[in-house]
């Protein structure tokens, strides 16, 4: 259990679909243990990557290597030691619940027994007991989301891949998976996640990369990411609708920096109470002001222009 | 180095045995009707009803001089394992990769697209030994198999099966939408059922749609099944068939194995 042995290892790494490169040469390391989050926008080539680190998916070019293996070459070993929660549920509907995780379970080459015990015990890790005999196609999307989770379990993976994992999830789901997960990394399976969540990839992330059009624009723990990109605090003001542009130009010097949103102005700065101070005492009212800390959203804005959640 | 990947691969296929249980016992009502009651109403309302007209002035010289029941039994076994295979390689294999996905929840664990090929290949396989076995049984009932050849016509049976299914296996995993499979079966296995020679001889076709006809796999076939059960094989005749449902086979195996790695492995 070296603490620094790399289980992904990917240099300049591509992927191109016909005309349309999703992947545009990345590297990135995944250390035992660790968790690590892909965060960015839709189409940004997340989903790319974690299906060519997953190896099922040839990539196009550069290196890549999973738990110190080639994928294209020793995919069913890789696989074998990795759990998969893709973005799209891949449940049988017309199979129960339990009988999911019984039939999944032998792909692995586990006994019978053996995957009956694992079944139960990760039916009850993600409180689906009481469900265990209803038809998938019965079971709501977050029900079907956490059932995913526990066949990505069935082999005790070393490395757990989870692909926008909470996407859809009501809240309190989305707190009892990442209890799920938190508890996963403290036994040490390392987490490989997806996200377009900040604060997903805030909650549970060491370490992160910013990925937009098929590059990676930034990398660092969350903090370290908000250190550099982003100031201490974040003074959001809303004002009527058409006069952005030029209440803009006024409050300019207010901050280190300013970004234009359709509904409100953000105004970057060490301390967000000072600027929204300073805006009144210029005589501006704004409709609402809200003064915050950086998040990694902020970073993401300042990073590509675009805000993560579109 | 080949033979440790071949065995590798029946491991891998050999995991799927419950997956593909547990599927079957999930979903063999479905199918059940289609594939025994309906074969046994037209044995009784054609073999049986239309039979008697046929039949009146004493058994036909163009039915090879048998009995309409006779004529039609076998070919009624060869086009419901027809109709099995394509039953089973067309909505479900489309299903396995866009509505449910299963088979890419498959090739996330070792399994591979061959694996997820062979298994579902072997499964089809099952279905078509239990379709051809118990119409077997219902031949038998009617009086009207041949032993011992006729024995033989339920691994025929399995083999006329598996003709239809790899190719349409290939078809399926390449289709982008289901509307594909009316065509198939408008324009494919609907005249292909009422034009094999189930039914009546070929050699009522005029000559072109002959020719046509004799390059489907389900006419050699019936042709097949048909020597078996009346207890007389022609040995060249029946193993040139045997000859030309086995390059089905493994055409339609290859062309398969070539689409699903292409659709799983994007
Ligand atoms: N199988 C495929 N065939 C063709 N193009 C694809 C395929 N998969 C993805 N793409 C394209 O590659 C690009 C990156 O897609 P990808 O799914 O990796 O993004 P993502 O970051 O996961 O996005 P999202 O947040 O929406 O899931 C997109 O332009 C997408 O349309
Ligand atoms: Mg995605």
């Amino acid at each position: 259990m070296g603490g620094d042995e790399a289980l992904v290892e990917a240099r300049g790494l591509r992927k191109s679909y016909g005309a349309v490169e999703a992947v545009r040469g990345i590297d990135v390391t995944v250390r035992r243990g660790e968790a690590f989050g892909f965060l960015g926008p839709n189409g940004a080539g997340k989903s790319s990557t974690m299906r060519m680190i997953a190896a099922v998916s040839p990539p196009s070019g550069g290196t890549l290597r999973v738990l110190g293996m080639d994928p294209t070459d020793d995919g069913p070993a890789i696989r074998s030691r990795l759990g998969v929660c893709p973005q799209e549920d891949t449940l049988d509907s017309e199979l129960t619940v339990r009988e999911n995780l019984l039939v999944y379970g032998r792909f692995f080459g586990l006994s019978r027994p053996e995957v009956a015990r694992r079944a139960d015990e990760l039916l009850a890790f993600v409180q689906l007991s009481d469900r265990a005999g209803a038809r998938v196609e019965q079971l709501s999307g977050g029900l079907k989301r956490r059932l995913t989770v526990a066949r990505s379990l069935i082999n005790e993976p070393e490395m757990l891949m989870l692909d926008e994992p909470t996407t859809g999830l009501d809240p309190q789901a989305r707190h009892l998976l990442w209890d799920r997960l938190f508890r996963l990394k403290q036994q040490g399976t390392t987490l490989l996640l997806t996200t377009h969540y900040m604060d997903e990839a805030e909650q549970l992330c060491d370490r992160l990369v910013v990925i937009d059009e098929g590059v990676i624009v930034a990398e660092g723990s969350p903090a370290q990411l908000i250190r550099d990109h982003s100031s201490r605090e974040v003074c959001e003001l809303r004002f009527g609708a058409d006069d952005h542009q030029g209440v803009a130009e006024r409050i300019q010097h207010l901050g280190e920096r300013l970004e234009v949103l359709p509904d409100r102005l953000l105004v970057y700065a060490a301390d967000g109470e000072a600027v929204a101070q300073a805006v009144h005492e210029g005589g501006l009212t704004p409709r609402s002001t809200l003064v915050r800390r950086s998040t990694l959203e902020d970073v993401f804005l300042h990073l590509t222009g675009r805000s993560l959640a579109e | 180095m080949a033979g440790r990947v071949e065995s590798a691969t029946a491991g891998l296929v050999w995991r799927q045995l419950d997956h593909w249980r547990v599927r079957w016992r999930r979903t063999w009502r479905g199918s059940a009707v289609t594939t025994f009651v309906l074969p046994v109403l037209y044995l009784l309302a054609m073999g049986v009803g239309l039979g008697a007209y046929v039949d009146e002035g004493g058994p036909q010289a163009s039915l090879g001089g048998v009995n309409y029941l006779d004529f039609i039994a076998p070919g009624l076994l060869a086009t419901s394992v027809m109709q099995t295979a394509v039953g089973a390689s067309t909505w479900p294999v489309l299903g396995a990769i866009k509505w449910d996905k299963t088979y890419f929840a498959m090739i996330a664990s070792p399994l591979r697209p061959r694996d997820v090929l062979l298994g579902n290949l072997a499964f089809v396989a099952a279905r078509l030994l239990m379709t051809a076995a118990v119409f077997w049984l219902v031949l038998l009932l009617f009086g009207v198999v041949a032993l011992p050849w006729a024995l033989l016509a339920i691994p025929a049976g399995v083999l006329i099966g598996m003709a239809h299914a790899t190719p349409l296996f290939a078809l399926s995993a390449r289709l982008e939408r289901e509307t594909g499979f009316m065509l198939i079966y408008r324009i494919g296995v609907v005249p292909m059922f009422l034009f094999s020679g189930a039914f009546f001889p070929v050699s009522q076709l005029p000559d072109p749609l002959q020719w046509l006809t004799q390059l489907l796999p389900l006419f050699h076939g019936v042709e097949l099944v048909r020597a078996l059960t009346l207890g007389r094989p022609d040995l060249l005749v029946d193993v040139g068939h045997v000859a030309y449902l086995l390059l089905w086979c493994v055409v339609g195996l290859a062309l398969a194995d070539r689409s699903l790695a292409r659709r799983l492995g994007g």
